[in-house]
């Protein structure tokens, strides 16, 4: 069993709203240098910054999960957490099948798709910023269905979140984990809605620029780094667990 | 009537005040943002409670001529720097959006086109 360092919640340079220096070198030695082992590349209904990362993660220490931060209906935000490429490229296409609009870079960023050296490749066109017409618990069947963790995104946050916007975790929403990216402690969260019960939870900093990368992160104990690996550590099986939260805020 | 007379009429506090003197041309109220960038008709003011950075982006997309916020929140730093950024004008009521919207239609508002 090894213990690793994750931020599975981590922006790129396509993300509206995001920083342009967002690019897959920048994030990976600002990752190595805040001690993570593992990052997840989660950007807003998009997935194709991921091969740029997942390519020039082969020469750094820092693994990467392949991933993506889904708008549901209700805009809230889900994660999806996928082992490969082709995966979250998958589910990409259900995701575009289901979003719509053009982006407008004035006032959302100009969305650039990048190679590993930072090179533009273009300029995603569609309204990342928007909301896809997926109902939450569509979106985190969609993520299971191509293999993926499903992560309920700064859940600790009332925009965007899903017990701000829903007011509660809907009973039929399969959701593996709770985010908590800064104010709220976990025994806080916990004493606020009491369904939550044995649901695990993460913390991740949902950086979109390179200063945010690791502010939160978790630690797991796993054998390696893997979808299965990581949703027995959140259930606590077979001797994986989360072993630590760490928020951004820590002192609140 | 403009966003000042009608800040002056509901008692509005003011936030941001990039353009007090454009035209009122409707009202909206939504909470969800795909739906203000659906629906919203332009000029109009949008009544809501959310008070992320999100909301100035929408707001200006929309050429929305203000942002009530309501339930005496208080709009992120973020928000109001995007809203001073793209020239927008943001609201404050301590009222809910209920009561806003009725005192906007009782001042003679509608939806607009």
């Amino acid at each position: 069993m090894r213990l690793w360092r994750a931020d599975l919640h981590v922006h790129t340079c396509l993300s509206p709203c995001a920083e342009l220096s967002m690019g897959p070198r920048t994030i990976l030695a600002q990752a190595a240098a805040r001690g993570l082992d593992l990052i997840g590349i989660t950007d807003h209904n998009s997935a194709e910054n991921v091969p740029a990362v997942v390519r020039a993660a082969e020469s750094s220490a820092v693994k990467v999960l392949p991933g993506m931060e889904v708008t549901s209906r209700e805009e809230v935000h889900l994660l999806g957490l996928f082992d490969r490429i082709e995966a979250v490229l998958a589910f990409q296409e259900l995701v575009y099948r289901h979003l719509h609009g053009s982006n407008r870079p004035e006032l959302f960023g100009l969305q650039v798709v990048v190679n590993e050296e930072h090179e533009v490749l273009g300029f995603n066109p569609r309204l990342l910023a928007g909301a896809t017409e997926l109902a939450v618990e569509e979106v985190a069947s969609g993520i299971h269905r191509f293999g993926g963790l499903v992560v309920a995104a700064h859940a600790d946050r009332e925009a965007f979140g899903v017990l701000g916007h829903l007011g509660f975790l809907p009973p039929g929403l399969a959701v593996d984990a709770l985010e908590l990216t800064g104010d709220t402690a976990e025994e806080q969260l916990r004493r606020r809605w009491p369904d939550l019960s044995l649901l695990a939870v993460v913390c991740g900093s949902d950086a979109h620029a390179p200063g945010q990368i690791g502010a939160a992160f978790t630690e797991f104990a796993t054998e390696t780094i893997s979808v299965v690996e990581l949703r027995k550590a959140l259930r606590g099986e077979d001797g994986r667990r989360v072993i630590r939260c760490r928020r951004a805020r820590e002192s609140v | 009537m403009t966003v000042r007379q009608m800040a002056d009429r509901l008692g509005l506090a003011v936030w941001v005040d990039e353009d007090l003197d454009r035209q009122v041309e409707g009202a909206y109220v939504a909470d969800l943002l795909s739906d203000v960038i659906a629906h919203a008709p332009a000029g109009a003011v949008w009544v809501t409670l959310q008070t992320h950075a999100n909301v100035a982006a929408v707001a200006a997309l929309k050429e929305l001529s203000a942002v009530v916020i309501v339930n005496g929140r208080r709009p992120e730093a973020e928000m109001l720097q995007r809203a001073r950024e793209h020239k927008l004008n943001i609201l404050g009521a301590s009222e809910p959006a209920f009561e806003v919207a009725a005192k906007l239609y009782l001042a003679g508002l509608r939806q607009g086109k």
